[in-house]
């Protein structure tokens, strides 16, 4: 018996009338974890009832923790009749276990009932004691930590990287269970929360044993989805990075990680390295030497086990022991390395990666994107045996849908891997042995389902890959450490790359950083190329091949050389598809699958040279299955990689025989596209330097235009079908138009609205060229549903509208936030479904950040009124106490009272506000000033109610000030502030503690949809109430914000002539204590006395 | 080409912000009561489309979403203080306030139409009529009436000084907190203030002078140790005002009191005849006033009567405020003097 869980109940609040009589409610609380259950005693006729409750106490083994969620229950006790249930709450103890992760678990949480939604708050407080238990045996894997940041959460080193860990596990679906037919659809929904949560429990205690078994002790990049599969069930999935992670021990180390990091390598850098340009300064390597490299790199595969014997015993032994540690012997630890790599990601079955950034000099090369597609048909399940498979048969009894195929996840393992053998297979093609940014998804319509992966293929260093190797400290702001670079390029996988450390380690003793351009350097050999692909040498090193284009799922490198602004690319379209049933329709959708593949890369290519760009980062592909149309929306960020050459322009190319009016159409199309890619050159300031024509000339003749997206298809069957991606043009870019639908193609490149002035916008963690962040952020998410209302559909009709519905989205997206111009929308992920004939989904969750107009000046040049603003809030910022009424406030936080009252003392406040504001001699200024600020925030407030036009510019600090003033004490907020993000950081402030990952599941159901305010007003109201538990679970377990939030699942039903509607959201992020940056020297709790103490004494003499 | 346009309706349109976006210029529109499509052309005036580069679509989803949001904060805003434990909404402090502060603020118009009535269901109903005589929307109307009853349900009963009670539970600012002490008092002891007579009156005056009848007429002006009660005038208080109309029967009394009026005032104001002249009668105007005050109607016509039997008479003779004020402390001051009164002050 290794635990007990502690729970106590304290109080409620504004909980609903539940006795009409009486305007009251008579509350008491059930307390259910497994199968135990305690009550509160009932606090009679109060909607605010004290329950102050002892500790229940639960003892549990530690398998249960992970799996069960607690479930308390508030009711209202009614002596007649049974108990009314007002709502629930579901606290996932996880964070709990972990003993760097949160301690306890105590605060308001939201009472969710799944058809009114939240009704009142209950104030709970849950403690776990743990023992220790060294069963070998043991089936739970606490202690694992689990992080969606899909990057080394900031406060950890990662020693080792180990690999992929994946898990999924199946049920039946309560929704389609006979029982449903009789119960309520509250019952229904609180089956489904309570199964989803239960199997999410299970599904991280199995990876955390995988972890466990692999060595490692947290899980990076950890991604779960579900799939609701209809009638043949239920699947809970989940993969991740297992990784060895150390807590870097104290906050002022990791403000300077160069003299923190133990490791010795650091010091004997400059030894390593010494050696080197003398050993192998035999000049620039010319591409000739390279043909000395002649195998494929798939035979290098096979030959491998072979080649390392020799190698082997041609290597001194005393290499091995040293491990990782950089080569002082550069020839023979090389061939030990390389062979080290490979073995070490042979031994996995899948080298895949979920991260997206990485440690400095962890990514060597990256490739190119690999995906696969599948589709297949869910089957029914036949097999009338169950099988309590899943372990922990007990709390599935009480649920009473003990049901499902002993082979069924089996099934759903098999088609996932054969799907990441195929990318594996393909990584393997273009040169590389592992896959980075990797990610899986699913679409589901009916029966068909498509299944989809896709990464990036790269080629790493095996220093993080294995046990007992250097230390790695993954600090952005370090612009490089030698011993990375040399290390990494040393670790070349095949001889070809033996030339390339020769020049690439030189190059790091010089001045120039390599790191900047290494990963886009090909892995592959140029001479047995996967595919045709156009070679020049890196623009930047002059010294190694680059692709002319290059697209990666990745995040752009913190250390990439790249020139002036990034910007994201979109690529929209639609298939219409016949209505069809079973295999039909499955080989239908495959047969689409290629097409619209082909499509969206050509859309994006041409968007990409639109925009002077020769590279995309954090590319999605997504395709949706509707049942009568397929949906594809492609998603990157655009850059231009200093080190790849300069795009070619885009032409025009029309019929042969063509008359002169055509021809003047033909040239006006051409001089828009080349206006419009001059305007954007200027827009993402892309001047990049010209380079001789003598450096890029590539030797072997390469005249088809290529691109790295390789991806095939597979039906239920096996069969691979790969596609040529060849445009098949000579010269640049030409595109030909030979009928209408090709101008409509290519009009439709130049209909993508420019950005607004002072917008940025990125789907990824870091928007090249901006770096300068304010702390102002504005995290959101918006969802549209459009019918398509013609019944003659057509793909180029459909396509149009789907574009301007992503269009008007994000201008749309432009409009709201306007005020936090200037500004960058990051992580602006679009999410499609089919929902319905006819009907689709569009749903985004973004964050939105202000950076310092420094930057943005020169380009905001031409607009002035944008400028003003700017400027205007710059005034703000550097006097924060100037009264000037006029700044945007819409997104800023004043330093404000009470908002720490009632929070756990460690609990910190992490303020919105750029600057940082000195708050003992706030207090002082404070008092002078409030007289001044009285009577201005009076004219402000009685004056411009009905006058200014631009209202929402008033002073937020003299109504800061008001409100300190004219607030009585007596009411302060109980709410703690959380921020949320996509991102892994937040600007500005400094996260000193991860608290445990948040994976929340709600469904919402209506049956008044018009009361409430019709479909919008329902969903509206659903997303706040999902963000505000969210906020109160992390607030409960003692932080202040989420980062790498994401809405992972959005399922929205209607019936709008039954006035029904339901929704489920699936949620995840990481929970974390930040601090401002500039506080980071303080000690966490003196800034919070002083921040809750300062505006009392600022209020007290006017109040 | 027409065939392959799609129609498209936006079937769904929402957007939510962690930190719950306001626009305060939207928010003002919802409050004065236009509807979506109205908020929308009258944000087109503005020149916002032009100004950013946008459409009426956005303009008209951002609307949209706007009051959607401000719907569903309004359940919040009827209880301020529930605003602020609200956990449904991440509203920083300063745009809480403002929120609370303008979904309070009330029109001039429509103040001057309700003040003093009773604030029930019945005049509810006439808002309509309300509505088309002040231009005010009647969506505007009812939720100006509706605060005003809400504030008034909840600070009626309450001990302790009125204006700090209506800050305490409605979060206002001093001014709309002072301002609603003042509806609630008016709405309590039903002043008429809607007679053709009172018409030139703005609020600012009755709100002038409701804060000094509570500050000086109230059970809580007089004693604020127990019973402390801002809302209704202090009966005992009353009642002891008919004492005073000795001063009106009593001849000598009168007379007496008139010396001393006219010897203080003499050469410090412009109408001193004209005062002379009509002593008597300003004097019997006052004082029946104050003697009839325990009858619940006459306070009803309170501030009628004030204006029938002292302003207008000294209006009609040109009199300057200056020597109104003048007049009103030689007034008291010398009626204290006289013997009768002279234990008024000790006791």
């Amino acid at each position: 018996m290794p635990g007990k869980l502690k729970v106590k109940i304290c109080a409620g609040r504004h909980l609903p009338v539940m006795d009409r009589a009486s305007d009251l409610t008579d509350a008491f609380v059930e307390v259910k974890f497994s199968n135990t259950t305690f009550k509160t005693e009932v606090y009679p006729k109060s909607l605010n009832p004290q329950w102050n409750s002892e500790w229940f106490k639960f003892e549990v083994d530690d398998e249960d923790l992970q799996d069960e969620p607690l479930q308390i229950t508030v009711l209202d006790h009614d002596t007649y009749s049974a108990n009314d249930a007002i709502g629930k709450v579901y606290i996932d103890i996880d964070p709990l276990l972990c003993s760097e992760a949160a301690t306890v678990i105590c605060g308001w949480f939201p009472i969710y009932d799944t058809i009114h939604g939240i009704r009142g708050e209950i104030n709970v407080s849950v403690k776990v004691d743990l023992f220790n238990d060294l069963n070998r045996f043991r089936q739970s894997s606490c202690g694992v930590k689990f992080f969606c940041s899909t990057s080394i959460p900031k406060c950890y080193k990662a020693v080792v990287v180990h690999g992929f860990v994946e898990e999924l596990v199946v049920n039946e679906d309560p929704e389609y269970q006979w029982i449903d037919r009789i119960r309520t659809p509250r019952a229904s929904n609180e089956a489904r929360q309570r199964l989803i949560s239960l199997m999410s429990g299970e599904l991280q205690r199995k990876i955390g044993l995988k972890v466990l078994e692999m060595g490692g002790n947290a899980v990076v990049g950890y991604l779960q989805c579900f799939d609701l599969e209809g009638e043949s069930g239920l699947v809970v999935r989940a993969i991740g990075t297992a990784c060895t992670l150390d807590k870097i021990s104290n906050t002022s180390a990791a403000q300077l990680p160069a003299c923190n990091s133990p490791s010795k390598e650091i010091k004997e850098a400059p030894f390593s390295e010494d050696p080197n340009p003398n050993t192998y300064s035999s000049g620039p390597s010319t591409p000739l030497k390279n043909q000395t490299y002649s195998f494929s790199p798939s035979k290098s595969y096979s030959r491998q086990s072979s080649s390392s014997d020799t190698d082997l015993s041609l290597t001194p032994k005393t290499g091995m022991g040293s491990g990782g540690s950089a080569g002082k012997d550069g020839g023979h630890l090389k061939t030990l390395l390389r062979q080290q790599t490979q073995s070490a990601l042979e031994q996995r079955e899948f080298p895949f990666f979920t991260l997206t950034s990485f440690p400095l000099g962890f990514l060597i090369h990256a490739g190119g994107v690999v995906s696969a597609r599948s589709v297949k048909l869910l089957d029914r399940i036949h097999n009338p045996a169950f099988v309590g498979i899943m372990g922990n048969t007990r709390s599935y009894k009480l649920l009473d849908w003990n049901s499902f195929t002993a082979d069924e996840p089996e099934t759903r393992d098999a088609w996932w891997e054969e799907i990441r053998q195929e990318i594996k297979s393909h990584a393997k093609a273009l040169g590389c042995h592992a896959v980075v940014g990797y990610s899986e998804s699913t679409s589901i319509c009916e029966e068909v389902c498509i299944l989809s992966a896709s990464g990036t293929a790269a080629v790493l260093n095996p220093k993080f890959l294995q046990d007992g190797c250097l230390d790695c400290y993954s600090e952005n702001r370090l612009s490089r450490q030698p011993t990375f670079f040399s290390t990494g390029s040393e670790k070349g996988e095949f001889d070809f790359f033996l030339q390339s450390k020769d020049s690439s380690s030189m190059l790091g003793l010089e001045d120039t950083s390599p790191p900047s351009c290494g990963f886009c350097h090909i892995p592959y050999d140029e001479l047995n190329m996967p595919f045709p692909a156009h070679l020049t040498y890196c623009c930047n090193c002059r010294r190694q091949k680059v692709p002319d284009v290059l697209f990666t799922t990745i995040d752009l490198p913190v250390e990439a050389a790249v020139t002036g602004r990034g910007c994201l690319i979109q690529a929209r379209l639609c298939r219409l598809k016949k209505k069809a049933q079973g295999e039909a329709n499955a080989t239908a959708i495959s047969n689409l699958l290629p097409f619209m593949e082909y499509e969206l890369h050509t859309q994006l290519m041409n968007k990409l040279k639109l925009r002077g760009m020769n590279a995309l980062f954090g590319l999605r592909i997504q395709i949706s299955v509707g049942e009568n149309m397929l949906v594809g929306l492609a998603s990157a960020t655009g850059v231009y990689l200093t080190a790849l050459p300069a795009p070619g322009g885009i032409q025009i190319a029309g019929k042969t025989p063509s008359d002169i009016a055509y021809e003047q159409h033909i040239s006006n199309i051409q001089k828009k596209i080349n206006d419009t890619v001059s305007r954007n050159k200027e827009l993402y300031e892309i001047h990049p330097l010209e380079i001789s024509e003598e450096v890029i000339g590539s030797p072997i003749p390469e005249p088809r235009q290529r691109s790295r997206l390789l991806r095939s298809h597979s039906e239920s069957s096996d069969e691979v079908s790969e596609l040529d991606l060849s445009h098949g043009k000579k010269d640049a870019f030409v595109l030909e138009i030979d009928d209408a639908d090709a101008v409509e193609d290519i009009l439709s490149l130049l209909t993508d609205a420019p950005l607004p002035t002072g917008f940025y916008s990125c789907n990824t963690e870091n928007m090249p060229g901006i770096h300068n962040w304010t702390s102002s952020i504005q995290m959101f998410t918006t969802v549209r549903v459009f019918r398509l209302n013609n019944v003659n559909l057509t793909n180029q009709g459909l396509n149009k509208s789907f574009n301007d519905l992503c269009e008007n989205l994000l201008k749309s997206l432009y409009f709201k936030l306007r005020s936090m111009i200037p500004c960058c929308l990051c992580h602006l992920n679009f999410t499609v479904a089919v929902p319905e004939d006819e009907l689709i989904q569009v749903a985004a969750t973004a964050v939105a950040m202000t950076f310092d107009k420094d930057q943005a000046q020169e380009i905001l040049k031409s607009n002035t009124a944008p400028m003003k603003a700017i400027s205007e809030n710059e005034e703000q910022l550097q006097f924060p106490m100037e009264l000037s009424s006029d700044s945007p406030s819409v997104q800023t936080f004043p330093p404000s009272k009470g908002f720490l009252e009632n929070a756990s003392p460690q609990t910190i406040q992490g303020t919105s506000r750029a600057t940082s504001v000195d708050y003992s001699s706030f207090a002082d200024r404070c008092n002078s000033w409030i007289e001044l600020i009285k009577l201005k925030a009076q004219t402000i407030r009685r004056g411009s109610i009905k006058t200014t036009p631009s209202l929402d510019k008033a002073s937020p600090l003299a109504e800061g000030h008001l409100r300190l003033r004219s607030t009585p004490s007596c009411t302060d907020s109980t709410v703690t502030v959380v921020k949320m993000t996509p991102l892994s950081f937040i600007p500005g402030a400094k996260i000193i503690k991860y608290l445990g990952i948040i994976n929340m599941f709600f469904i919402r159901e209506t049956t008044s949809l018009r009361e409430e305010g019709g479909v919008s007003g329902f969903l509206h109201t659903f997303i706040a109430e999902v963000f505000a538990m969210v906020r109160a679970h992390v607030a409960a377990l003692g932080g202040n914000a989420v980062i790498s939030y994401i809405m992972k699942e959005c399922v929205f039903m209607e019936n709008s002539n039954k006035n029904q509607a339901q929704c489920l959201i699936n949620v995840s992020g990481d929970a974390v204590i930040l601090i401002r940056e500039s506080e980071q020297e303080g000690v966490p709790i003196q800034t919070h006395g002083s921040t809750s103490q300062t505006p009392q004494s600022g209020g007290a003499p006017v109040s | 080409m027409d065939s392959n346009e799609v129609k498209m309706s936006v079937e769904l349109d929402v957007f939510v912000g962690n930190t719950t976006i306001m626009d305060e210029e939207v928010y003002q529109l919802w409050l004065d009561g236009y509807t979506v499509s109205d908020a929308v052309s009258i944000r087109m005036k503005s020149g916002i489309l032009e100004q950013f580069g946008t459409t009426e679509d956005v303009l008209e989803s951002d609307t949209m979403d706007h009051y959607r949001t401000f719907q569903m904060t309004e359940r919040l805003l009827h209880h301020p203080s529930k605003l602020v434990n609200q956990v449904l909404f991440q509203i920083p402090p300063h745009r809480q306030a403002m929120l609370i502060e303008r979904y309070y603020a009330f029109d001039e118009a429509f103040v001057r139409e309700v003040l003093g009535k009773k604030l029930s269901k019945g005049t509810k109903k006439d808002l309509d009529d309300v509505s088309a005589k002040t231009g005010i929307t009647l969506k505007s109307c009812r939720r100006q009436f509706d605060n005003f009853k809400r504030v008034f349900k909840v600070v009626e009963e309450m001990k302790g000084p009125l204006v700090e009670n209506v800050q305490c539970n409605f979060l206002l600012s001093d001014k709309l907190a002072r301002d609603y002490a003042a509806i609630v008092f008016f709405a309590n002891s039903r002043f008429e203030t809607g007679k053709k007579k009172l018409q030139y009156l703005t609020f600012e005056d009755f709100a002038f002078c409701a804060c000094q009848l509570i500050q000086n007429w109230t059970v809580g002006a007089v004693d604020n140790m127990v019973e402390d009660m801002d809302v209704d005038l202090d009966k005992e208080f009353l009642q002891d005002l008919k004492d005073l109309k000795i001063l009106i029967t009593d001849k000598d009394m009168l007379d007496q009191h008139k010396s001393l009026v006219c010897t203080g005032l003499r050469g410090k104001i412009q109408v001193f005849n004209e005062m002379e002249g009509n002593f008597k009668n300003l004097s019997r105007g006052l004082i029946n006033i104050a003697a009839k005050l325990t009858n619940t109607k006459d306070v009803r016509d309170f501030f009628i009567d004030l204006v029938e039997k002292v302003i207008e008479p000294c209006k009609a003779d040109r009199w300057l405020i200056s020597d109104v004020r003048a007049f009103l402390t030689q007034y008291t001051n010398s009626a204290r003097a006289l013997d009768g009164f002279k234990y008024v002050q000790s006791s």
